[in-house]
């Protein structure tokens, strides 16, 4: 016995005692476990490598979305083109003004010979965003006082010009081959060359909704439309999960409908998400008419794909509660429903969270059940409220992948890390809640 | 007792919220309908929405069928205002439509669309007939004067002087408008040009049919999925294969692959536009006429659609790939517009 053993007066004395005939034995049980060690770790290895290149590649794509390009050009807020009129500056005359006139003269103004040919102007003026005019109109809004005046203006270089700015389009190509013409490579280098190009962290990433212009586009939208979508699944999934556990465990009998409610709540768990789709079509909108693409619907239609994993996470957390503690309370006087609501369900509840949070994660990823309902939407306008047409991030990763535009490639990988983000966000949620009311006999 | 009281205050809060929903009157556009002209219609909703004082309209990619299915639904603010369609709304769609009520619809034609069939430029344009095509991708073809399954595997085997390399294309899937066009305006017509399918099709339409509709499915057609962009990376991993795609695509990646020659045209803007390039379709929307005055901005959005500077020459979908209407169509449909004009088959 004790030559195997690691103590010293063992380890001393082994060799000399142990038994010949053993030896090549344990030297195969030696080399069984160590094999089976670098296999585990090969395969801990592999999963970490593939999530590493999953990771990797993502970023790797989608880092560059988090700036833009933009090019400082000299506007003059000429008194002729904002106020033709003459008189007094009112408001409604701003409001309505030539504001892309001022940009065109502007890139004119720089490029004298670029504005004879019909073509090259209009490549001219699309080297800024389109969406250059509303931000003139919102700056002279905001402050009146610029009419009259010249000044320094910072523009977003529209999606191609900012590709090519971060050096995804290779010049060396021949011109017909490469989506910036040669043209416009010359008036980019021209701005490089006065240092008037610049980069600057694109914030309307963040703060703005969808876009079909790749550099106005904004995950603030869907992010938005997952937060609200998935509140209403909370609030609907988790006390209708929780309740149907607690009734199912704690008081049900055991009889042969309640074993039918168990195997059909199992099943549910593993129905593709796309027949909750159909089924809050039928339901929800058609019956109960429900708005189209609302948060509401979608909410309603996720909380009935993660009631069956939140009922069965909270019944395995329940029954992990020692029946002693049951016991115990009920033989101090407690009533059943004391036992559960004083005893059980706390001691359960850091394992009914982490399944909640397991659901919700589940249902932050789904696109097809939304499908049906009507959220797979191209929506500018940020959500207000639950009955808002509004679509989720999944989605919003789904669209920007399918356009066709070479700059949502950077914005699909984006949109994918701020989901991922999210993602770790709840599951980080879910491991401090349990952390915090975890309790151990 | 505590699982049928939550049912209960689940159904209770649902009624609640219905009601409130449906009294609620729908001050916002809601479109559906076709994938290739999502991206058009978008930009439109956008700048719609960006320069007026309406709010930006929802839309919804559903597919040419699936959105007309939608818009014959009744008439509404439940209902869709307006669906896209990259091919015509049918009879039987109409007929549809009429059962519930929806009788009055105006029908706008935006512009095309040219469908592509590209590889890798680090591979030879490929010059293909449409005979050739259908040779390449029907299930059955001809052979001896008898239809047996496609015994093709190199496109060498189809015509001399063609490559050498297997046949390989990747295309969308039979729920794709795309995939509908291609077989109509490739699969057919190359049909039609082979003598003994002509000969079929006058003594037995439906077999001639199902001939140039059914494409073969031994892997050398990959159904590859209604995303374009993942035919295209695909395209580049693999220089030896071709891919379908819409033109925009094209459009947009023309330093990854390049369109191969079909009946003697390239698929270029101007090919396109002039109608010499053989694979290309017409656009469409459809607009409820009861819904106009109901919906607000309805007016006003197929005013922007139909504008010189959104679906004109120079306009701004043609950034987005649009092949734009001869200047005199676009007109009449922009009046059609403006006076909500019946459809007329």
């Amino acid at each position: 016995m004790t030559d195997t053993t690691s103590s010293p007066q063992g380890e001393s004395a082994g060799p000399a005692r142990r038994p010949l005939t053993i030896s090549p034995h344990l030297a195969k049980r030696y080399a069984r476990e160590r094999l089976f060690r670098t296999l585990g770790l090969a395969s801990v290895a592999t999963a970490g490598l593939i999530l590493l290149v999953l990771v990797g590649s993502i970023v790797s794509k989608g880092y560059s979305a988090f700036w833009l390009h933009h090019v400082d050009l000299t506007i003059e807020f000429s008194v002729d083109e904002l106020n033709p009129d003459g008189g007094p500056i009112e408001m409604e005359t701003l409001q309505k003004a030539n504001y892309l006139g001022l940009v065109r003269d502007a890139l004119k103004r720089e490029f004298p010979d670029a504005a004879s040919d019909r073509r090259e102007r209009r490549k001219l003026y699309g080297l800024v965003s389109p969406n250059a005019d509303i931000m003139l109109r919102n700056m002279v809004l905001n402050d009146p006082s610029l009419v009259g005046t010249t000044q320094t203006v910072s523009f977003k270089m529209s999606d191609d010009m900012d590709t090519f700015a971060k050096g995804f389009i290779d010049r060396d190509l021949p011109e017909s081959d490469r989506r910036v013409t040669d043209a416009e490579i010359k008036w980019h280098d021209h701005f490089e060359a006065e240092g008037r190009v610049h980069v600057a962290f694109n914030i309307d990433f963040f703060t703005k909704g969808d876009s079909r212009e790749p550099e106005e586009a904004g995950i603030y939208g869907a992010l938005i439309g997952s937060i609200l979508t998935l509140t209403v699944t909370l609030l609907v999934s988790f006390p209708v999960g929780v309740m149907a556990a607690v009734y199912l465990e704690e008081f049900a009998p055991k009889n042969r409908f309640t074993d039918l409610i168990e195997v059909n709540i199992n099943n549910l768990a593993a129905v593709p998400s796309i027949v909750f789709g159909l089924l809050g079509l039928a339901v929800f909108l058609n019956f109960f008419g429900l708005p189209r693409s609302a948060p509401l619907a979608g909410g309603l239609v996720l909380a009935l794909m993660t009631l069956p994993t939140i009922i069965i996470a909270s019944r395995s957390a329940l029954k992990a509660v020692p029946p002693s503690i049951r016991e115990a309370a009920l033989g101090l006087g407690a009533s059943p429903l004391q036992v559960v609501t004083h005893h059980v369900l706390p001691l359960a509840m850091p394992g009914i969270l982490t399944g909640t949070i397991i659901g919700m994660a589940q249902a932050l990823g789904e696109t097809a059940p939304l499908l049906m309902i009507g959220m797979v939407a191209f929506i500018v306008d940020v959500p207000q409220g639950f009955t808002d047409p509004a679509t989720v991030l999944p989605v919003q990763v789904y669209i920007w992948a399918d356009s066709p535009e070479r700059a949502f490639v950077e914005k699909t990988s984006a949109a994918i890390m701020v989901l991922l983000g999210f993602l770790v966000l709840m599951n980080a949620i879910a491991v401090l809640l349990r952390k915090r009311f975890e309790r151990r006999w | 007792m505590t699982f049928s009281f939550g049912k209960v205050v689940a159904i209770a809060a649902l009624g609640v919220v219905a009601m409130t929903a449906q009294a609620e009157a729908r001050d916002q556009i809601r479109i559906v309908g076709s994938s290739t002209v999502f991206p058009f219609a978008t930009v439109v909703a956008e700048n719609f929405g960006k320069t007026t004082g309406f709010k930006t309209p929802v839309i919804e990619s559903t597919g040419s069928g699936g959105g007309l299915k939608l818009f014959c639904q009744g008439v509404g603010t439940e209902h869709p205002d307006m669906t896209n369609a990259s091919r015509r709304i049918k009879k039987s769609e109409v007929e549809l439509c009429a059962e519930n009520g929806v009788t009055d619809i105006t029908e706008i034609k935006i512009g095309f669309d040219g469908i592509v069939l590209a590889n890798s430029k680090s591979s030879d344009t490929f010059k293909l007939s449409r005979a050739q095509i259908f040779l390449a991708l029907a299930k059955e073809v001809p052979v001896d004067g008898k239809l047996v399954a496609n015994p093709y595997t190199n496109w060498s085997q189809i015509d001399a002087s063609l490559p050498d390399t297997e046949i390989e294309v990747l295309g969308p899937p039979p729920t794709s408008g795309t995939r509908d066009a291609f077989v109509e305006l490739v699969m057919e017509e190359g049909a039609e040009e082979i003598p003994f399918l002509k000969d079929l099709k006058k003594s037995d339409k439906n077999k001639f049919k199902q001939v140039f509709g059914s494409m073969r499915e031994d892997g050398k057609f990959i159904e590859a999925g209604e995303n374009d962009n993942l035919i295209v990376q695909k395209l580049e991993a693999n220089p030896s294969a071709l891919g379908i795609f819409g033109f925009s695509f094209l459009d947009q990646n023309a330093d990854k692959v390049h369109g191969s020659v079909i009946e003697g045209n390239s698929p270029t803007f101007d090919a396109i536009a002039g109608g010499s390039y053989p694979v290309s379709r017409s656009l469409y929307f459809y607009i409820k006429n009861a819904h106009v005055g109901v919906i607000p901005g309805m007016k006003e959005y197929v005013a922007e659609f139909t504008s010189e500077k959104a679906a004109g020459q120079e306009g701004y979908l043609t950034d987005k790939g649009l092949i734009p209407l001869p200047t005199a169509d676009l007109e009449s449909y922009r009046s059609a517009g403006e006076n909500l004009t019946n459809l007329s088959l």
